[in-house]
């Protein structure tokens, strides 16, 4: 009787393999020519702040790839740090008519006519990380609202009631204009104005330079030798305000925190114990992110202004217990 | 008693202002006035005063180095840059310095034997060097130190006693080329060349070969410099070129009165202006005025500084000098 059954099954099971094997070969992935078609011809524009920091040569690796793949053209054009340099080349990308533009804003002002301009050319403009104050259809990056808030609460976790510290805390911002302070900021307030007891001691701006945070985090240590934490707004600043503190001998009582793209860096600097948390937008997802949009870009009749959508990057936590579970991230890998 | 202007020196203009601030942060700021804050605020503006005694080697000999910055930032970063690739720290530090000297040749030939203005070859020579260390040299604008490096991380972190590495350093900086400017032959050509390059030759001094000592001599304090800022904050960010450092040195230089035709000044008048500079810096942030604001302070302070310094010796025909900028 079982083995009848068993033979029954088999004969049905292979009967069925045989049958969706046949129309395996009959039916085809419809949506596979038409995606490798439209990449045909296209091309995508980038223009970051500056070339050669972590954060701009991952996103750009991860396009340059894409491209590569997909067959589309990806150009970049290096302002290196000078704003001027980088409207001078978004006017001039406006005249060559990319079909996407993906712009990585120095400040929320600079930009924002120009974009306008981009959209109105029918170039589609994806923003990532720091957003202008003018919204394109897409913007790829942290919340920085967010990430302020995240950072803020653990500032109150630590030093805030119940824990016996001074609650003294130095903010170190980066330059006051661009998006990745000005919302950071606002997302640490609205944490911090409801926790009285955390005192802001030093609010200073670094410019994003190491040095700078190095020279005013010293000084603060002698000001307030008890302070409880040292907030930077990015990690590879943030390490000049860490060099401080640990000079200083100061790692075990003063909390340093900062957030920053997750590359190696921010790992080697977890485990070495300068870093208390760091909290990371995550480079390699955000690239993902964005050769996403490119790819439904290219594969709809998106127009500019068809949408106003936000990917917000999830961030990622490095601490002690996750510095080493690969994490972090670096060009070579 | 009678008022002499001429005792008013911009030297003494500079330490005078320097002086009422410090009295006016120690009585109104608490922990101003304290041995800690005190060393935190020199030593801060040590790399700047290391930086301002190269250029003042310099301006002394009527010249000027832009290429200052780009030389510190792209040797230093390359000798991380080449630690990072498994070279040992000495070739490492070896070939920096090396890069280094090799600007500080390149300026003094084009200036003194091609004769070209100093203002433009430097300027040149720095894009030239930061072009190169970006595009051939260095990975990443910012070049990580690689971990446990032992005593060359002491360099920028380390301290004896309570007085901190790099403090010292710049006393050193200060003593040696004090002693060289003031004590030897090379010095007194340095001025020589600098008051007035052509008496000089007509003199038997071998102007060529002192011009291009001083470029040399500037890159190597410089890669020196480059090698404080880089083991202190265990990173040396090349942006550093685009940022208004050049300007801060020479300012230094300027406001402690050294003038930049040359032939006058000593480091003396470097570290009175450091000191001012430092001074400034330290009150500002301790009474967390924004960074903007702090540039505006700076920046009225130095042009009253140098407007008094006008009103007080007018120029004219006999004081104004060829060349005098």
């Amino acid at each position: 009787m079982f083995k009848k059954i068993l033979t029954i099954g088999m004969a049905a099971a292979m009967s069925v393999g045989l049958l969706s094997g046949t129309a395996r070969a009959e039916l085809k992935d419809e949506l596979r020519e038409p995606y490798f078609e439209s990449f045909k011809g296209k091309t995508v524009a980038f223009l970051p702040i500056a070339m050669g920091i972590d954060l701009t040569e991952g996103w750009a690796a991860a396009m340059q790839a894409a491209a590569d793949k997909h067959g589309f053209e990806f150009i970049v054009r290096d302002p290196n740090w000078s704003t001027n340099a980088g409207t001078q080349a978004l006017t001039s990308l406006i005249a060559e008519q990319p079909d996407i533009i993906v712009v990585h804003n120095p400040d929320v002002q600079s930009y924002a006519r120009l974009l306008k301009k981009a959209e109105n050319a029918n170039i589609n403009v994806i923003q990532v990380n720091m957003k202008s104050s003018y919204s394109t259809n897409l913007y790829v990056g942290v919340d920085w609202v967010e990430i302020g808030e995240v950072g803020a609460q653990e500032i109150v976790r630590i030093c805030g009631e119940g824990s016996g510290k001074s609650g003294k805390v130095a903010i170190i911002q980066g330059v006051l204009t661009g998006a990745g302070s000005i919302y950071q900021i606002e997302g640490i307030m609205n944490v911090l104005n409801q926790h009285p007891e955390i005192k802001v001691v030093a609010n200073q701006a670094a410019d994003w330079d190491a040095t700078k945070a190095k020279a005013i985090t010293q000084t603060v240590l002698q000001q307030h030798p008890d302070l409880c934490a040292v907030y930077g707004f990015w990690d590879v600043m943030t390490l000049g305000a860490g060099a401080a503190v640990e000079e200083a001998g100061k790692l075990d009582e003063i909390t340093v925190l900062t957030n920053g793209g997750g590359s190696q860096m921010a790992c080697d600097n977890v485990k070495s114990g300068v870093f208390d948390k760091v909290w990371s937008y995550d480079v390699p997802g955000q690239s993902r992110d964005i050769v996403d949009m490119i790819k439904i870009i290219f594969q709809s009749d998106m127009k500019p202004g068809d949408m106003r959508a936000a990917l917000y990057t999830p961030l990622k936590e490095i601490n002690q217990n996750t510095y080493d579970s690969g994490i972090c991230w670096s060009l070579e890998k | 008693m009678k008022f002499n202007a001429n005792w008013l020196t911009q030297e003494r203009i500079v330490f005078l202002i320097a002086i009422v601030l410090f009295a006016a942060f120690s009585f109104g700021l608490s922990g101003f006035f304290m041995i800690d804050n005190l060393i935190v605020l020199m030593r801060n503006v040590s790399v700047l005063g290391i930086l301002g005694i190269a250029m003042a080697i310099i301006v002394i000999g009527r010249g000027i180095d832009l290429s200052m910055i780009a030389v510190m930032a792209v040797s230093s970063a390359w000798t991380l840059q080449l630690m990072q690739d498994g070279y040992s720290l000495w070739l490492a530090l070896l070939l920096g310095l090396l890069c280094a000297l090799a600007v500080g040749i390149a300026n003094g030939l084009l200036i003194a034997f091609v004769e070209i203005p100093a203002l433009f070859a430097t300027l040149a020579t720095g894009i030239f060097i930061y072009g190169l260390g970006k595009s051939f040299m260095l990975d990443l604008d910012v070049v990580y130190l690689p971990e446990d490096t032992g005593w060359f991380e002491s360099i920028g972190k380390g301290s004896i006693g309570p007085i901190p590495m790099s403090l010292i350093l710049a006393f050193v900086t200060v003593i040696v080329v004090w002693l060289i400017l003031s004590k030897t032959r090379f010095g007194r050509f340095i001025y020589g060349t600098g008051d007035n390059p052509l008496a000089a030759r007509i003199t038997g001094i071998p102007v060529r070969v002192i011009i291009t000592a001083q470029y040399v001599m500037a890159s190597f304090i410089a890669f020196f410099a480059g090698i404080i800022i880089s083991t202190s904050v265990s990173a040396m960010n090349t942006r550093i070129f685009h940022s208004t450092m050049i300007y801060d040195v020479i300012l230094v230089v300027v406001l402690g009165g050294i003038g930049l035709s040359g032939g006058k000044g000593s480091v003396r008048n470097v570290v009175v202006g450091t000191l001012l500079i430092g001074t400034l810096l330290n009150g500002m942030t301790i009474m967390d005025i924004q960074f903007t604001m702090q540039n505006f302070i700076k920046s009225l302070i130095l042009l009253f500084a140098i407007i008094l310094d006008s009103v007080l010796h007018p120029r004219n025909e006999e004081t104004a000098q060829q060349g005098d900028i």
